[in-house]
């Protein structure tokens, strides 16, 4: 199933690529959430299973993916709705749904990968997809967001594979090559430590550009200010929650060795940080946009806390992670709604969005 | 043998902190390009042949020939200019990369695992650092995208390390070399070439917190 639904999706954001037709363009659409519910709807009856050996169904990547399925078909509505309004030219709308459905499509094979290197592939993927939809307006200021995106991201992909190849090293010493979670976990106690400290120190910060904490955060703020709304709801939610599962696996192989306390404190240093970069831009930004990224990057930020705190805090940090998936995406979308009315982001000239749409307002206190 | 190939390779490093020309700096990656083929010819003698052929055609065709190619034709078609502009003073930039050396020797030292050639490790990290400094430390985005792919040499270096255990890193090395040099290369020939005329960071600093 795992490969119908992969060559499925891929197939679909290939057709929706070439095609230009609207009606068409639709139908697609819907065939692909179809799909990805069936998949999801698959996954969960098949709790624990291994597929094509790279894929399992646990319960994290489970969570992650109903999350996903479920944002997915807001996205998908408000992309469409952000298009039509926008008059698009059937090129640039073609693009801008197959890089969606291949993005949404990456992240969950990404949530599911139970080999490091899977996961790491499918990350490549995301970059270039979200790099398509950030650059979707096609002007001076996107194209800057675009270029500062995959420059940071092609960085932290090289970091992330020198990690795994730290990884590789400390596993060579307990005679395996299988460099799958649930071997490297079973493993545990061989792997060398020297090496295994260089390894989880590479793949943090590498993935930190995805998660959106504090050495490389600064990609994702600029990303989501240029990228269409419906999309940088999708960067700043079921993207950052990729950057989280990457991060939690290789985190749980460390847990079970003498590494532990070192690693709760890296990750503890890094949240801390991310909490207080972001409350001090928060209070700077005008742009409601990025005010949005920093307040995930401070979500985040605390989601890092709990896993360091360990205990009751992996579960805390699992909650808010998909409470604040949610949320943000919402926020996301409603504020397309208040950008079409006023033509700006900056928050001092959107004041009076409570006499022009009431219900959204509501939307938002909700929200916050 | 390999070893010569690999000091060759740091040496490479120490002579881009100070050069001036980006045609030097296209230059030197070819030249390590070169050393790249060497070295996999010599470290991967257990893996299969057609894997072999791959990678060493990767190295050969890709990194020393195809892509210094294509930059010198970029800076040709956009006009940039010759100079590196650095930041700060090649004497400075020579210590900076000359301590990153001896600072990766030194964390080598301290390595117990008698599995790993230290020196294949040095290589790598040294070459990582310095790549970061010269994205640091230009200011143009071509020397930007010159710094990265320094990195991605270093990377590749580190994944020949385990290569004869593990092939299949290798592979997803030169994937990774691949994939993130055309789509970097690809949109600054498309676009950022196009839109800001010999580019400097300066010009992207449009999107900020105001």
């Amino acid at each position: 199933m795992t490969g119908l639904f992969l060559t499925g999706a891929y197939t679909i954001g290939g057709l929706l690529f070439v095609n230009r037709n609207k009606r068409i363009n639709s139908l697609l659409l819907i065939a692909y959430e179809i799909l990805l519910w069936g998949f999801t709807i698959f996954a969960c009856f098949n709790y624990k299973h291994t597929e094509l050996d790279y894929f399992a169904f646990d319960s994290l990547g489970i969570l992650l993916l109903i999350t996903l399925s479920i944002i997915s078909i807001p996205a998908l509505i408000h992309s469409h709705l952000y298009i039509s309004r926008q008059g698009e030219k059937p090129q640039s709308r073609s693009i801008y749904f197959a890089a969606m459905v291949v993005l949404l499509t990456s992240i969950s094979a990404a949530y599911l990968a139970n080999h490091i290197a899977v996961v790491w592939i499918f990350a490549e993927l995301t970059t270039l997809s979200a790099s398509a939809l950030i650059y979707h307006h096609r002007n001076k200021l996107a194209l800057e967001g675009t270029w500062k995106y995959v420059f940071i991201c092609a960085i932290s992909i090289s970091l992330v594979f020198v990690g795994i190849l730290f990884l590789s090293l400390s596993l060579n010493q307990a005679g395996d090559k299988d460099l799958s979670f649930a071997n490297l976990m079973a493993h545990s106690q061989e792997l060398n430590p020297f090496w295994l400290r260089l390894a989880f120190l590479f793949i943090f910060t590498g993935f930190t550009a995805k998660i959106g904490l504090v050495p490389m955060y600064t990609a994702g703020i600029d990303a989501k200010d240029k990228a269409p709304g419906p999309a940088a709801a999708i960067l700043s939610s079921v993207l950052m929650n990729m950057g989280f599962v990457a991060i939690f696996r290789t985190y749980a192989i460390l847990a079970h060795t003498s590494l532990y306390h070192w690693a709760n404190t890296i990750i503890f240093v890094a949240a801390i940080l991310s909490i207080f970069v972001a409350t001090v831009y928060m209070m700077k930004v005008m742009n409601i946009k990025r005010m949005f990224a920093y307040s995930s990057i401070e979500h985040m930020g605390i989601v890092m806390l709990g896993v360091a705190a360990g205990g009751i805090g992996f579960y805390a940090a699992i909650l808010h992670v998909i409470l604040h998936s949610f949320v943000k995406s919402s926020l996301f979308f409603q504020y397309n709604q208040v950008y079409r009315v006023f033509q700006d982001k900056n928050i001092y000239h959107s004041g009076t969005t409570s006499s022009i749409t009431p219900p959204g307002l509501w939307f938002f206190f909700l929200d916050l | 043998m390999t070893n010569i190939l690999l000091i060759l390779f740091i040496i490479s490093l120490l002579y881009l902190s100070i050069a001036n020309r980006l045609v030097t700096y296209i230059r030197v990656l070819a030249l390590q390009g070169f050393i790249l083929f060497g070295v996999t010819f010599l470290a991967l003698e257990e893996i299969n042949t057609l894997n072999l052929v791959l990678i060493l055609l990767e190295t050969v065709v890709f990194k020393a020939v195809a892509v210094p190619v294509f930059l010198s034709r970029l800076i040709k078609r956009n006009h940039i200019t010759r100079e590196a502009e650095p930041y700060l003073p090649n004497f400075v930039s020579l210590i900076i990369t000359t301590v990153i050396v001896v600072v990766t020797v030194l964390l080598a030292n301290s390595i117990k695992d008698t599995h790993v050639d230290k020196i294949f490790f040095i290589v790598a990290l040294s070459s990582l650092f310095a790549g970061l400094y010269i994205i640091a430390s230009r200011k143009k985005i071509i020397t930007h995208v010159m710094g990265y792919l320094i990195i991605e040499n270093g990377v590749f270096v580190l994944s020949l390390a385990v290569g004869t255990e593990m092939p299949m890193l290798v592979n997803l090395g030169v994937m990774l070399d691949i994939f993130a040099s055309v789509l970097i290369l690809g949109i600054f020939l498309n676009k950022i070439g196009d839109v800001f005329k010999d580019v400097n960071v300066d010009q992207l600093s449009n999107l900020k917190d105001y």
